[in-house]
């Protein structure tokens, strides 16, 4: 699985990307989380606003911070 | 209600005296803060339902390829109820080109979205009254439709970065939410934007208050009153550096109105505040070229100027 944080940086980008690796560890799943910051491959991804989930290339959502219990649930 | 649960606080709990300065300052502390954090509290969850329901995604979808007057109107309109924070400014003004929004009609969506947005709202409603709130929301619109037609007739995408007419923007369809998921969405939202307002609005309101309280009434009448003519442009360029701070700026402001600061003035710099700022600038010079983003800002400045002389003139 593989799972990328869309985000220009900003302070809620970094939420997500905690919530994600911590949603992660409590599952007991294994994954690469990456954090993706370039503009182009995040509109790739056709997201607008930030901060958005990818998992396995799939958009989950976007302009929110999920909490660790609603990602779980996406994993 | 609120107000006797105020008057019971400072003058028969604590014991100041009405009337004195402590005491009127102290209760008008109170009593604005409540009020103000119940509005907010109640005001920004019902937004967020609302908001779930737009996507910038959906709204882009509405706004491509539609025509000067109908697509700025509809994109100022579009920007209070569409999620936005500068700081996926940048995604979001490529989503807009790539997908043939008009350059213009973008414009007038970037002027709106931050300019019109609820916490703003609520404040002035809470503090100044309905009305006040109305012209606001009114005023705002008009600026940020006016500026996305003139930025539109200037034909100026050629200021545009290069690189954004060249990026390959892909599409996701995100299902829409379930009831459920809003009512998540909308909770998170409200105890998120709290959290990151109330220390602004605590020192707002307090600093609003000992203003209330200790300056001299008319002290302002001089400088910010109706009758200088350089209040208003003056207004706006401090307006500039204060940005997203609307939820302490405007409880200051609202003392500064009591002691004649002019409501023309005081609509002005509370434009310049949220709709002009320094961060989102530099943010967006990673899309836009010199002209181009100096235009934006001398045009949004001049039309919030002049509907600050507006106000003073006919208030």
């Amino acid at each position: 699985m593989k799972i990328e944080v869309l985000g220009t940086g900003c302070a809620k980008c970094k939420n997500l990307y905690e919530n994600t690796k911590t949603a992660l560890e409590e599952s007991g799943k294994s994954a690469e989380v990456v954090k993706i910051e370039d503009i182009p491959s995040i509109m790739k991804y056709g997201v607008m606003s930030t901060p958005a989930l990818v998992i396995d290339g799939q958009v989950k959502f976007s302009g929110k911070v999920a909490s660790v219990a609603e990602i779980k649930g996406m994993l | 209600m609120l107000k006797a649960a105020a008057d019971y606080l400072v003058f028969t709990l604590a014991g100041l005296a009405p009337g004195s300065r402590g005491g009127e300052a102290l209760n008008f502390f109170i009593y604005d803060t409540l009020k103000i954090f119940l509005l907010l509290t109640t005001i920004i969850f019902v937004v967020a339902i609302i908001r779930s329901s737009f996507p910038p995604e959906k709204t882009r979808r509405m706004l491509s390829h539609k025509r000067e007057y109908v697509g700025n109107v509809l994109a100022a309109l579009l920007g209070i109820v569409t999620p936005f924070c500068s700081c996926s400014a940048v995604p979001l003004f490529i989503g807009f080109v790539e997908s043939g929004v008009p350059l213009g009609v973008t414009f007038s969506f970037l002027i709106s979205s931050p300019m019109v947005n609820e916490v703003a709202l609520i404040m002035l409603w809470g503090l100044f009254g309905w009305k006040i709130a109305l012209i606001y929301i009114g005023s705002g619109l008009l600026v940020a439709i006016i500026a996305g037609i003139i930025i539109g007739r200037l034909k100026m995408e050629k200021y545009v970065q290069d690189y954004v007419w060249e990026m390959q923007v892909g599409s996701s369809e995100l299902k829409t939410m379930a009831w459920r998921e809003k009512l998540d969405y909308a909770r998170e939202y409200t105890l998120g934007l709290l959290q990151k307002i109330w220390p602004y609005v605590v020192v707002g309101v307090g600093l609003g208050a000992f203003i209330h309280g200790y300056v001299p009434a008319d002290f302002l009448a001089r400088w910010a009153g109706r009758d200088n003519f350089f209040a208003v442009p003056v207004a706006v360029a401090l307006g500039v550096p204060l940005y997203s701070n609307a939820a302490g700026v405007i409880p200051i402001v609202h003392a500064l109105m009591e002691k004649g600061m002019a409501i023309g003035t005081v609509l002005a710099f509370m434009m310049a505040v949220t709709a002009l700022s320094l961060p989102e600038a530099i943010i967006l010079s990673n899309v836009l070229k010199r002209p181009l983003l100096a235009t934006y800002f001398g045009i949004v400045a001049t039309a919030i100027v002049i509907v600050g002389y507006l106000f003073n003139a006919i208030l």
